[in-house]
């Protein structure tokens, strides 16, 4: 195996430690109230008395992009081995990119042409 | 500088270099304020010693005092866990950039898509803020943000898919090491290389949250978007991984199309690579001041609707580029 993993894999745990150890210290060092109001711990709602919870239904446009996001991200899958091998593969390949792409954004003119990229 | 044993490398490299970005990222902030300042005709920080170059700890130091509440209807494992998740994300991208000749802690054979994986992976820790708040505006800032930053991901894909193509590898080093000679991908080939650079450089600010499309946060809006809930240390850390992030960008953008250590003539060095990304980072304080938000339907509409074909377009024109030329 590539030696690099391993050293990736000690900044990862470095960063891990970074990240976490600054909450620590924070609960080392920060004060705690002597006397709470219970007001303190509900949820900001610009003064108001907080309406019910926020965890509700949303709007489905999130999910189309999401479902567009998909589509795309997996072209990308196909285009980055596609991208390195450029040289090795010729002209056929890059003819075929051309139409595999084409296909797809065939598939986001339609997708536009619905509304799918409108924010209603 | 490199060690035989892969865990002393990482552990001695690794350090001093989150070390450095850590300085660096605590004394942009002064930086940035101060610039601000200037931009509009008022001093800045200055009372903190001299110049108030010691703002930044005083800052930290104020941040780390301050007590910590979370509230009572919030989700309090994921509410947490959300803070340290963002810092390590965004630090986590540093292991593979190469900032000079061989100062890397690890160059991976796939060190630019790790790098970009890292990046995007921040959408998650900003959405478990968000949904465990148990506030409208942390959920609508996250909902955005979400949206924004899985959008945005394509393109900032195929703006570095161009880099790629040129230099026939994934590994950061191998692009560095084709540009060099003024060879830079940002000015060869004339064209698609400046305009992939400020596709990349674009939706890079889009994944670090910066204006003009600071979506999650929009104060104006949104209170303060995901991290409204958030209070001391906690909150820093939000600020320390937007601020981690824009650098970290700044730093690849700068290896992937302005050459990295490439200097002029023979005099290659970290310092090259030093003016560089720094320029850039201060050039996304500048924008940050000179530019409003973009709506949030706007934002989505520059993604797909032009951001989107210009990446693919560009990919084409590179494809065809290399294979003629």
């Amino acid at each position: 195996m590539d030696p690099n993993w391993l050293a990736a894999l000690v900044f990862l745990i470095l960063s891990g430690i970074i990240a976490g150890g600054q909450l620590v210290a924070a609960r080392v060092l920060a004060v705690r109230a002597k006397n709470n109001v219970s007001t303190k711990y509900d949820t900001y709602e610009c003064g108001e008395e907080p309406d019910g919870a926020a965890w509700v239904r949303f709007h489905p446009r999130y999910y189309v992009i999401a479902l567009l996001f998909v589509l795309f991200d997996v072209e990308t899958v196909f285009l980055l081995p596609w991208a390195i091998n450029i040289d090795v593969l010729g002209t056929y390949a890059i003819v075929e990119m051309f139409v595999f792409i084409s296909i797809l954004m065939l598939g986001w003119a339609y997708a536009w042409r619905k509304g799918a990229l409108e924010w209603h | 500088m490199s060690f035989d044993n892969p865990w002393i490398h990482g552990l001695v490299m690794g350090l001093i270099l989150a070390n450095v970005a850590l300085v660096i990222t605590g004394y942009s902030i002064w930086f940035e304020r101060k610039f601000a300042g200037r931009m509009q005709n008022r001093p800045g920080p200055s009372v903190v010693g001299p110049w108030g170059l010691l703002q930044p700890l005083a800052d930290a130091l104020k941040l780390l005092q301050k007590e910590d509440i979370v509230p009572r209807s919030a989700d309090r494992a994921l509410f947490n866990l959300a803070p340290p998740l963002t810092v390590f994300c965004a630090l986590s991208a540093l292991a593979v950039v190469p900032v000079g000749p061989g100062v890397i802690v690890a160059d991976l054979h796939i060190g630019i898509l790790f790098a970009l994986a890292m990046g995007s992976l921040t959408v998650f820790p900003v959405w478990m803020a968000g949904w465990a708040s148990n506030t409208k505006y942390a959920l609508l800032g996250a909902m955005r943000s979400a949206a924004q930053s899985i959008s945005y991901e394509i393109p900032l894909l195929l703006s570095a898919t161009v880099p790629i193509i040129l230099a026939d590898s994934f590994r950061i080093t191998d692009i560095v090491n084709a540009q060099l000679g003024g060879k830079w991908f940002a000015l060869w080939p004339p064209g698609p290389g400046i305009a992939a650079f400020a596709l990349f450089f674009l939706c890079s600010l889009a994944e670090a949250n910066r204006i003009p499309f600071d979506i999650p946060e929009a104060e104006s809006e949104l209170v303060s978007g995901v991290s409204t809930e958030y209070t001391g240390m906690k909150w820093g850390l939000f600020q320390l991984a937007e601020y981690l992030h824009t650098f970290i960008i700044s730093l690849v953008a700068t290896t992937l199309f302005l050459g990295g250590w490439d200097g002029p003539g023979d005099n290659d060095g970290i310092i090259w690579m030093a003016i560089k990304s720094l320029t850039l980072f201060a050039g996304i304080f500048w924008i940050r001041w000179s530019f409003m938000r973009y709506r949030a339907d706007q934002l989505m509409a520059i993604c797909w609707k032009f951001f989107l074909p210009l990446g693919l377009v560009l990919v084409m024109l590179t494809a065809l580029w290399v294979h003629l030329i």
